[in-house]
């Protein structure tokens, strides 16, 4: 799965989402992103984390093997 | 008793059965593999910081168990392996427990260890 499709995926249900993706081992198949969005504010980790996953679609675990994730809401928009 | 999961036509319910795990293990790893023989970096991920945690966990080795393997996932609405429980709650994911741990906020979740 391409990086783009991925950034795609995620800003198509998060769209104020800012997507960073890197390809950690160069085969287009182990990713790590990074996801901010001011609509993460209030929520767990857990949820924050499971709202990139509803975007994905179920891609997760799948055809996607490997995505490290890191979320979190704007610098100066804490709490 | 028990913790292993099995495969007995008893537990034919995988979700009851996931919650019997969960509830009757202060800090449960559902994983890819063994402490011992991580069959995945995440998993292995998860099990290098529980071990520097220094507190006693058990694991439940998802390979072994197809209904398991599917079964968490929707128990915890989470599509992936590893997935860690802690007093019965749901943390995270390898990703969460390395942010947490590295916050100390994990090591403040499993307590101090036992000297």
């Amino acid at each position: 799965m391409a990086a783009n499709e991925i950034e795609a995926l995620i800003r198509g249900a998060i769209p104020d989402a800012t997507v960073e993706i890197r390809d950690l081992a160069g085969d287009g198949d182990h990713y790590a992103a990074r996801v901010v969005s001011a609509s993460f504010a209030g929520m767990s980790r857990v949820r924050q984390h499971q709202a990139v996953y509803a975007a994905l679609g179920g891609r997760m675990g799948d055809e996607l093997h490997a995505l490290q994730l890191e979320t979190a809401v704007p610098s100066g928009d804490h709490q | 008793m028990t913790n292993a999961p099995t495969t007995d036509a008893a537990t034919t319910d995988v979700g009851q059965r996931i919650d019997a795990l969960v509830k009757s293990n202060d800090i449960l790893l559902f994983m890819k593999g063994t402490p011992l023989f991580p069959q995945c970096g995440f998993s292995s991920r998860a099990i290098a910081i529980l071990e520097h945690l220094g507190q006693p966990f058990e694991t439940v080795d998802v390979l072994q168990d197809q209904e398991v393997r599917q079964g968490i996932k929707d128990y915890s609405e989470w599509p992936t392996v590893p997935q860690l429980y802690v007093h019965g709650e749901f943390v995270g994911g390898s990703d969460i427990m390395m942010e947490m741990f590295e916050s100390g906020e994990l090591k403040q979740l499993v307590g101090e260890p036992a000297a």
